[in-house]
């Protein structure tokens, strides 16, 4: 047990367990509205906008897992760079003009815009399921985070001991999430991306000092880990999968519950476009911290004696806690995997609010209770915000974490089956709802039968082109063949009739 | 007023594309095309070809976005 970095990592958590509650007060408005808890009263200008969304998108799984990548896989796993190189110009051109639609329908999630946009009950259920089953899994892998930095501070990792950091953790979210809304991990996340920056700065900064710098580091790593293998005749092999990896991806990002929540919750669609050119700040970070992975490889973390327990109970994963609390001071050690753990509230946070905003908006009040009051639909979001949190704890205790990992690999194969409706939506008349609906059908098929055939270990699915192989990921070939199926029904369905539009040209722009 | 049945643009001709955007697709480019950086060399203070010019585009990717930011938001002002 390490008492000095568990004093730490205690305080800290409790000081953002007090943010958490105080925020309640904060750009104060009528909780008791679905906008003001779930959206922050549209009140986040370019500075909250930058954090809240930093914290939200680059989650503590992130964290966790892409270094650990590195640590096992090498070069691929720096797929997370270029992914995040070009998320932000889809977000500049793209997601201002689903703010703009947005506020003046007073829509609070992407699936109010489908059923304003396409007058079609059904597609916008189906784009709401999308998105709470894609996030339910997302949530529960930033438990992970938490469970193995828990772990890395000498918790027992087995029974109910083991567990019980995890459920208070969780308790005190659920709490502030209750009682804040949206604000609450906002105003968190100010001091989780401190804490975060000044954690990778000084990693990046001792470890190569400690190590005699970057050229010895990579030098220990071996030459098949540093660049991907050049592809064999016949095959694109890795150059086409890591291209598809990093592009379907950065398309999926922006349709997550929780990156539409975080968009929408801005004052402004130029609140929206500045952010397009500041959050690359935190993509400049995970370059930096992908790198912590090599340099838990070249210091040998795995070999040391005293994180075999470790590695054994957390596999990778354990690379970047064992190489943290290898090089810096306990103390330090606490402010890191403090970091790390309020790193996973905030999203985890963010996550709940949005699936609580989609179940109540697009399935509770339009399906099962169209007369509820405003204030009604605020209380079933709370509670809602509860029920997935739960959900996702009992995940996490009693299933196996393979199982989170894998349904997370197929939410993003599935949510971004919901590209043609919402971004051609905001372009183009020319897709009818029903065509969309079916496209949906086909990529959610096919793209599951892909990760099948794969036994969802991974997602990329050797194509079979012209006796050529063009190994991709699965989620942007299903969603070709969804957006296919789409624009061909479409020509069909739009001789017959047409959607109902109460969106106006003017709403866009 | 063009809404509910017709089937054409959202936005009509009053969403005019800037060209300027167009320069949005270089990361795109720059990304997808993986053998122009899959090499160890040269490398940048130690760190291979693969991984710095990856990061730079980061840098790169960003300058991009604030250059089509300048541009439309001087001329929304003229």
């Amino acid at each position: 047990m390490n008492w000095t970095a568990t004093i730490v990592f205690v305080a800290l958590f409790g000081l953002v367990t007090a943010l958490g509650f105080f925020a309640a007060q904060w750009r104060r408005g009528d909780l008791g509205l679905l906008h003001e808890w779930g959206l922050g009263g549209h009140r986040f200008g370019t500075f909250v906008t930058w954090f809240l969304l930093g914290g939200d998108l680059y989650t503590a799984y992130t964290f966790v897992a892409v270094p650990a990548l590195i640590y096992g896989a090498g070069a691929l796993g720096f797929f997370a760079v270029p992914y995040t190189v070009v998320i932000y110009p889809i977000l500049y051109v793209v997601f201002p003009r689903l703010w703009l639609v947005a506020h003046r329908h007073g829509y609070v999630t992407v699936s109010d815009f489908i059923r304003g946009r396409f007058g079609n009950r059904w597609l916008a259920l189906a784009v709401a399921v999308t998105g709470l089953v894609a996030t339910m899994p997302y949530i529960a892998l930033q438990l992970v985070g938490i469970t193995v930095v828990i772990g890395a501070l000498g918790f027992p990792g087995t029974g109910l001991a083991g567990d019980l950091p995890l459920i208070i953790a969780f308790v005190i979210l659920a709490a502030f999430t209750y009682t804040s809304g949206l604000r609450a991990p906002a105003l968190i996340a100010v001091v989780k991306d401190l804490l975060i920056y000044l954690t990778v700065f000084a990693a990046v900064i001792a470890v190569p000092m400690q190590l005699g710098g970057f050229g010895a580091i990579f030098a220990k790593i071996p030459a098949a880990k540093l660049t991907l293998p050049v592809p064999p005749p016949g095959t694109m092999g890795l150059y086409s999968g890591y291209a598809t990896l990093a592009i379907g991806s950065a398309f999926a990002l922006f349709l997550y519950p929780h990156s539409i929540t975080g968009i929408l919750s801005s004052s402004s669609a130029g609140v929206i476009r500045r952010n397009a050119a500041i959050l690359p700040a935190y993509s400049l970070m995970l370059g930096l911290l992908a790198l912590l992975g090599f340099m838990a490889l070249a210091l040998g973390v795995g070999q040391l004696a005293e994180y075999a327990d470790g590695f054994k109970r957390y596999g990778p994963n354990f690379a970047v806690p064992a190489l943290i609390l290898a090089i810096f001071p306990s103390w330090f050690a606490g402010v890191a995997f403090a970091a790390v753990a309020i790193g996973a509230l905030v999203p985890a946070a963010i996550m709940s609010i949005a699936t609580a905003n989609l179940f109540t908006r697009n399935i509770w009040r339009e399906f099962l209770n169209p007369a509820c009051t405003d204030a009604e639909e605020a209380g079933i979001a709370k509670i809602a915000s509860l029920v997935v949190k739960v959900g996702a704890l009992f995940f996490i205790i009693f299933l196996p974490q393979q199982y989170a990992i894998q349904l997370q690999l197929l939410g993003g194969i599935w949510i971004i089956q919901t590209a043609p409706s919402v971004m051609l939506g905001l372009y183009t008349r020319f897709f009818n709802s029903w065509a969309l609906l079916l496209g949906w059908v086909a990529g959610i098929v096919s793209g599951t039968w892909m990760a099948a055939t794969l036994a969802f270990r991974g997602a990329i699915f050797p194509l079979h082109l012209f006796g050529l192989t063009v190994p991709g990921y699965a989620a942007l070939y299903s969603v070709l063949i969804n957006l296919l199926v789409a624009a061909a029904l479409s020509l069909a369905f739009n001789a017959v009739g047409s959607d109902r539009d109460v969106t106006l040209n003017e709403d866009y722009a | 007023m063009s809404h509910g049945g017709s089937v054409g643009p959202v936005g009509g001709a009053r969403h005019s594309a800037h060209w300027i955007r167009l320069i949005l697709l270089l990361p795109f480019l720059a990304m997808a095309w993986v053998p122009s950086y899959n090499a160890v060399e040269p490398r940048l203070a130690g760190v291979p070809f693969f991984y710095w010019y990856q990061i730079l585009w980061i840098l790169l990717a960003a300058l991009l976005v604030a250059i089509v930011y300048r541009v439309e938001h001087r001329s929304a002002e003229a």
